[in-house]
């Protein structure tokens, strides 16, 4: 046993400094200097200011923007730091709502939300995505019927015809990747900023 | 479900299938100690590390002598995490300022991550610093997984090798394991992930204004380069806390397939260098089409299930399957399909939360885990696990036609027998035991996070990812508490410790019997009949021993879901 005593020193040394620094920070330079706006985050930027990433979904509350999936993700309570408040899209601390699919808490939630789609839209199918929380809380996408859902509350709030918004709506699907890979979406930031743009 | 779901994973198995022989090639090669593509560049780092090592790469170690030199190996990885954990606060690279760790989470967090597990108590971007998540995380993402790939090698060589005292160099093996199979798929798929969309910086979390006027901080970090081999090594242990839901964590549909499809391709080529190494690669197909059968039916069900949705959303006039807790970009299948591989293997990242699946959907991964890894399994244990099995099944058929038992011309004994049953004996012992305790135990009870069957499904599920080295879990139960930190931590130490002692006994006591040539009287273990001895044997050990638990929490519930009941 003695004699593996020297090897054990120096293996977990040697190989701690190979794969635990020498290899993230050189993975971290070349990265930063072939993809350095991936590996800063996918940084979206507006007059020389940080509005939110590519990646990462965001809440929108105004009825003059598309909305998000409902996120569960919470942040501690500014008055008790032993307990959470709820905080939507909190990307520093991602979390699913982990409710089971026998949970009251979560079958009385989705309903409430399909009622109030329904008196928003009465004239279409509430979508599954629109009620359900993401699972990491910060889902930067909904799916194409989540967004075309929203069209008539978008476009009232705006003033612009359904039809324009409409046409917003279709230019921001991103198909299946490689035609069979995920799922149709759109970006829900991506489609908001467009419709800044649009007006 | 859907035709291109379904073509989404029969490609996925066609490609795990045509890079076993290439990949089991190359590591066949790499284990020999043959010269490789990379060695003008390796081995001069390999040569100086025996040289300051004190090792002679010649000289091989018995059963007894690798796997001291495994556990001190373990020893030197658990006291660099733990003690950069308590001290992280004082340490550089920790722009977030997080404080120190507590004794009881830097133990459960440490443990975890030597045994391969990376079950997480805590939420890595809101608990740890950059230089905890490199220097103690990453690092010992790599090593946990080469130890387990080369005990493997060590037991294949048991079974391979004639007459012999010994099984390898552990210090050889995992060094070669490290620099010429781990490293360098890891720096090419960690640019392959950046970019996808992968952040790989040591900047400080950003500070962004939203569009409605809104204040969003943004976690980054060195994410890409530790996600490669939290992939490719099984590990499982997210950067972020919603692991490899977080768009950061996993950005693309693109991202998330090649993620599924590195989880699976070190275990499944293991079998090719079984095979190769014993000197009928047909062995090690055989081995693959048992793992393969198990798998598939495991996907069958949990796709239908997730597809099928939860029957009280349908009530409400919502179809689409049940997207509680899933990623629009995943959807359903990629989400049910990753689930099931994250816990063949014994990955345990999640793409979409476990905790919020339906009931039967729910209950697969479960399966899985508790079936032993075994379906692929973890880089190593899978293979060894596997192998444990097969033991028992030829002991089986031994029994059925009254004649010693033999695989690839070794003879399976006695002594073989009981070894391979007390590492199997583990699973039940630390998953009932433990659930059994923490249910009637009320702090653990309070950490339940959902009322009736589910609440006690997240606690089997605890100990059974822990035990199983899996590090998936029901994320809604509130783990960092004392109880489970410290019961937890010895599941996950006696899982994979109790698997491997009694595996590398039986490795030493293998090689060194005298190898018989097949006679008439020899079970073949290449065709069907052998394959679905092996399946069977692992579904009735599984069935009888986990089932009436099942029964109290994910068929119980599943019940409860179709009439309607909620809790």
């Amino acid at each position: 046993m003695l004699q593996e005593i020297r090897p054990a020193i120096v293996f977990i040394i040697a190989l701690t400094l190979i794969t635990g620094l020498a290899y993230p920070l050189a993975m971290t330079g070349i990265a930063g200097a072939i993809f350095p706006y991936q590996a800063q985050g996918s940084l979206i930027e507006k007059g020389g200011k940080v509005i939110g990433s590519a990646l990462i979904g965001q809440e929108f509350a105004d009825d003059r923007y598309f909305r998000g999936r409902p996120s569960a993700t919470v942040a501690p309570d500014p008055k008790d730091s032993t307990k959470t408040v709820p905080a939507p899209y909190n990307a520093a601390n991602s979390a699913g709502s982990n409710l089971g699919p026998t949970n009251k808490a979560l079958v009385e939630r989705v309903q409430g939300d399909v009622e109030k789609l329904k008196k928003e839209n009465p004239s279409s199918a509430v979508p599954i995505d629109l009620v359900t929380t993401t699972a990491s809380g910060l889902d930067p996408h909904i799916s194409p019927a989540a967004a075309l859902f929203q069209v008539p509350r978008v476009a009232k709030a705006r003033g612009l015809s359904e039809d324009r918004v409409r046409t917003l709506v279709e230019s921001q699907v991103e198909g299946r990747t490689l035609g069979f890979l995920g799922e149709p979406r759109v970006n829900v930031l991506a489609l908001n900023i467009a419709l800044d743009a649009a007006k | 479900m859907t035709l291109i779901g379904w073509f989404q994973i029969a490609l996925y198995c066609a490609i795990i299938v045509a890079l076993t022989p290439l990949l089991g090639g190359y590591m066949t090669r790499v284990f020999n100690g043959e010269r490789t593509f990379l060695s003008p560049v390796l081995r001069p780092v390999e040569v100086v590390l025996y040289g300051v090592g004190g090792v002679d790469e010649k000289r091989e170690q018995s059963w007894v002598g690798y796997t001291i030199a495994m556990l001190l190996f373990h020893v030197g990885g658990f006291l660099i995490i733990y003690f950069l954990m308590r001290y992280q606060a004082a340490l550089p690279l920790n722009p977030a300022e997080m404080s120190a760790v507590a004794e009881d989470l830097s133990f459960n967090t440490a443990v975890s991550f030597i045994t391969n597990t990376n079950w997480q108590n805590y939420g890595g971007e809101s608990t740890l610093s950059y230089l905890v998540q490199m220097v103690g995380l990453t690092h010992q993402n790599f090593l946990s997984a080469a130890t387990g790939i080369v005990l493997a090698v060590a037991l294949i060589r048991g079974f391979a090798r004639a007459s012999v005292n010994t099984v390898g160099n552990f210090w050889v093996d995992v060094t070669r394991c490290t620099l010429y199979v781990l490293l360098p798929i890891c720096i090419v798929y960690t640019l392959f992930l950046v970019w996808q969309g992968m952040p790989q910086t040591l900047g400080a979390y950003v500070e962004a204004a939203t569009l409605e006027g809104g204040k969003q901080t943004i976690a980054v970090g060195p994410v890409a380069s530790q996600i490669a081999i939290k992939m490719l090594g099984t590990n499982g242990g997210g950067f972020f806390n919603a692991n490899a839901a977080h768009p950061f964590e996993n950005p693309t549909a693109l991202s998330n397939y090649v993620q599924m499809l590195s989880i699976f391709v070190l275990g499944a080529a293991l079998t090719n260098v079984f095979g190769r190494m014993v000197g009928d690669q047909r062995q090690g197909w055989a081995i693959l089409a048992i793992m393969g059968v198990l798998f598939i039916a495991g996907v069958v069900i949990c796709y239908w299930a997730e597809a099928r949705g939860n029957d009280a959303f349908t009530a409400l006039g919502l179809t689409g399957g049940n997207m509680e807790g899933k990623e629009v970009r995943f959807g359903i299948v990629a989400s049910a399909l990753f689930a099931v591989i994250t816990t063949a293997a014994s990955c345990g990242a999640v793409n979409a939360m476990h905790d919020s699946f339906t009931a039967l959907g729910g209950m697969i991964p479960l399966i899985n885990i508790q079936l032993g890894e075994v379906i692929i399994g973890g880089v190593g244990a899978g293979m060894y696990g596997m192998l444990l099995f097969v033991i028992i099944a030829i002991f089986v058929a031994g029994l059925m036609v009254g004649r010693t038992p033999e695989y690839v011309g070794k003879k399976i004994e006695a002594k073989e027998v009981k070894m391979a049953m007390l590492a199997i004996l583990i699973l039940p012992l630390m998953i009932l035991g433990w659930t059994a305790v923490a249910v009637v135990y009320p702090p653990a009870v309070a950490s339940m996070a959902n009322p009736g069957p589910h609440g006690f499904t997240e606690v089997l599920y605890a100990y059974t990812s822990q035990t199983g080295n899996n590090g998936s879990a029901f994320g809604g139960l509130t783990g960092n508490i004392f109880f489970y930190n410290v019961t937890g931590a010895v599941a996950m130490l006696v899982g994979r410790f109790w698997m491997i002692i009694p595996a590398m006994a039986i490795a030493g006591s293998l090689a060194a019997k005298k190898t018989v040539p097949p006679s008439g009287g020899t079970f073949p273990t290449t065709g069907g009949l052998f394959v679905g001895l092996v399946v069977g044997v692992i579904l009735i050990v599984g069935g009888l021993t986990f089932f009436p638990a099942l029964a109290l929490g994910p068929i119980v519930e599943h019940l409860a879901m179709i009439a309607g009941t909620t809790f």
